[in-house]
């Protein structure tokens, strides 16, 4: 294969040099701590929750701290944990154990499932289809994998972000090896039949295997990876509150998948290097709290967004809900468009009252380039430039939602004012 | 598309904070507007000029990040008291020092803060007597803006075409 990966030249830690550095202390100390603090940018990172954390800490220092493959006492007490963790994790997903592969994150889990998949199969075919509206480290991936001679095709969602079912129908051909679509869409929070689609790849090309990305619907829909249809399931840590710098791909028995990073093979079939066990332990924790408690947590999460949701539009004008509502909605996901306000700017007014989210704005981005996920569902350019993503967790109260619901407005009113868009809110 | 650091000096979520000149101008002299909100960047000056042409007061508007409305704001300060003449030899790199160096993926918020000023400068121009320093040709500034509206009017139109295709196939 003719790999022509992305490259670049590099010199050093750009731009985070040292006077960057400097700049983000005196910013940080310039902005303050604000009295009330509210995190909802969990699309990007997380707290870990202090009862997974809990559960993580004897092994940093006390236990478990060897190498799992190695002939000692740390060695197997390490192979202990980490394959009991793996075990449990496996009961509360639906899963083989052994299907169950550790990355250091969703994204390499992504990365793994399209590249490692494609790599090993491309003998029997080189075509690719993916949602259009898929998490970067998919789309980006299946980029590389264009640039070295594969062929791949998007499929078009319409404007809620669900899977056009006929389209997908006619790029399904015999060539295609692999098929990937979320379940729940990371920035929109879109529930797909994802079911169906497995089904309907399946019956146009049963060689095909489909890749699903679970992270945003793991231990907050009811889920069982042996019944989902699904032959590489991507799960994420630190969406659950558990740490990050772990996450995991479940590949079905008999799957062929190739490395995509090369070293000392432990555990891990398909990812070399020495295993996080601290990492594991609170990955499995942080599935075992959702899961669970999933119909608590679920409900809590649902009645949260929705207060966030409909709190938001009914008392602010000119706002738009990206993706659908209702159960077919990620149960933590709110994602509005205020028109007339840019998103950056709004994401740091509110981060000025201590309330963190993000943003489909260009602004946000190293190119000019809005959400494309926002695009891809027909909003247009102003729309996605004024968009806000935010996503609830089980340790927030109706208390966090009431103050982001005080801020918010406040904030919309003073970044439109700025603007010359009015300001009334 | 990916993300990039943005470490902000605190001088521009000082100006975030607190704008100077913020808000429409009603007995402006001239005013002009760089961006759009399709870029989602925009920021309008407004200028008024005293009895000797000097520049007496300058306000924005902003819808933009907050480095734009940092440059936006900055600009006004850095204009004032100045000759139009002066005013218009500002760069888009003098705005980024003041604001203790702008981030590489921020210099087009002021460019765009040069741009709408030198519309401005031009606009009032227009239909007179033009001054010899004012050049026929579009500063880089000027173009930028332009380029800037250009591409986000293309790209616009171009996903409602697809977005009007696709609404035709599926009747």
């Amino acid at each position: 294969m003719h790999q022509r990966f992305s490259s670049f030249k590099y010199h050093g830690l750009i731009p985070l040099t040292e006077s960057y550095l400097e700049k983000v202390k005196a910013l940080l100390q310039a902005h303050g701590k604000p009295e009330k603090e509210v995190y909802l940018d969990l699309e990007n990172s997380a707290p870990i929750a202090p009862d997974v954390l809990e559960a993580m800490l004897p092994y940093f220092t006390d236990l478990a701290y060897g190498n799992p493959t190695l002939t000692h006492k740390p060695g197997w007490e390490a192979y202990e944990v980490l394959m009991s963790a793996r075990d449990e994790m496996a009961n509360l997903l639906g899963a083989k154990s052994y299907e169950i592969n550790f990355t250091p994150g969703e994204s390499e889990a992504n990365n793994l499932a399209l590249i490692g998949y494609a790599i090993a199969n491309k003998k029997r075919g080189k075509r690719i289809v993916v949602s259009e509206i898929e998490h970067l480290s998919i789309i980006n991936a299946i980029s590389l994998l264009e640039s070295a001679g594969f062929e791949v095709a998007k499929a078009p969602v319409d404007d809620q972000g669900f899977v056009k079912l006929g389209e997908l129908q006619n790029l399904i051909n015999r060539e295609t090896v692999l098929l990937s679509v979320g379940v729940v869409n990371h920035e929109i929070g879109t529930v797909q039949p994802i079911k169906e689609i497995c089904k309907l790849a399946k019956d146009l090309n049963p060689q095909i295997a489909v890749h699903t990305d679970a992270s945003d619907a793991v231990g907050k829909l009811s889920i069982s990876l042996e019944n989902l249809g699904a032959d590489l399931v991507t799960v994420s840590s630190y969406k659950l509150l558990g740490p990050r710098g772990i996450g995991a791909l479940c590949v079905r028995e008999g799957l062929e998948v190739s490395r995509i990073v090369e070293g000392q093979l432990g555990t891990q079939r398909l990812w070399p290097g020495v295993e996080n066990v601290p990492g594991v332990v609170g990955f499995a924790r942080a599935i075992e709290i959702y899961v669970a408690n999933l119909e608590t947590y679920s409900s809590s999460l649902r009645s949260m967004r929705d207060l966030l949701l409909e709190g938001i539009l009914n008392n602010v004008d000119e706002t738009l809900l990206n993706g659908p509502s209702g159960t077919l909605r990620g149960a933590d996901n709110v994602n509005i468009s205020f028109m007339g306000c840019e998103g950056e700017a709004l994401t740091v007014e509110l981060s000025l009252h201590g309330v963190y989210v993000s943003s489909g704005s260009a602004c946000t981005r190293r190119l000019l380039q809005p959400s494309y996920v926002l695009l891809a569902i027909g909003r247009g350019y102003e729309e996605a430039h004024g968009s806000i993503l935010m996503k609830v967790n089980r340790l927030q109260t109706r208390e966090d939602i009431e103050h982001v619901l005080d801020v918010v407005p406040k904030a919309v009113s003073r970044i439109r004012r700025i603007g010359g868009f009015g300001g009334d809110g | 598309m990916s993300r990039a650091p943005m470490p902000y000096d605190p001088k521009v979520l000082e100006l975030f904070r607190n704008p100077k000149n913020l808000g429409r101008m009603d007995d402006a002299t001239v005013s002009a507007t760089a961006g759009s909100p399709l870029c989602g960047d925009m920021i309008t000056v407004y200028i008024k000029l005293d009895e000797r042409g000097v520049i007496e007061r300058a306000m924005f508007e902003s819808y933009g990040c907050a480095a734009n409305i940092a440059a936006a704001s900055i600009m006004t300060e850095m204009i004032r008291s100045r000759s139009l003449r002066d005013a218009w030899s500002i760069s888009w790199k003098e705005i980024s020092e003041q604001l203790g160096g702008l981030p590489a993926v921020k210099f087009h918020c002021g460019v765009l803060a040069v741009g709408a000023l030198r519309r401005a400068i031009r606009a009032y121009y227009k239909g007179g007597d033009k001054p010899d320093w004012l050049p026929e040709e579009l500063s880089f500034e000027e173009k930028q803006a332009l380029d800037e509206e250009n591409f986000a009017e293309v790209m616009s139109r171009r996903i409602r075409l697809v977005q009007e295709k696709n609404s035709l196939q599926e009747k």
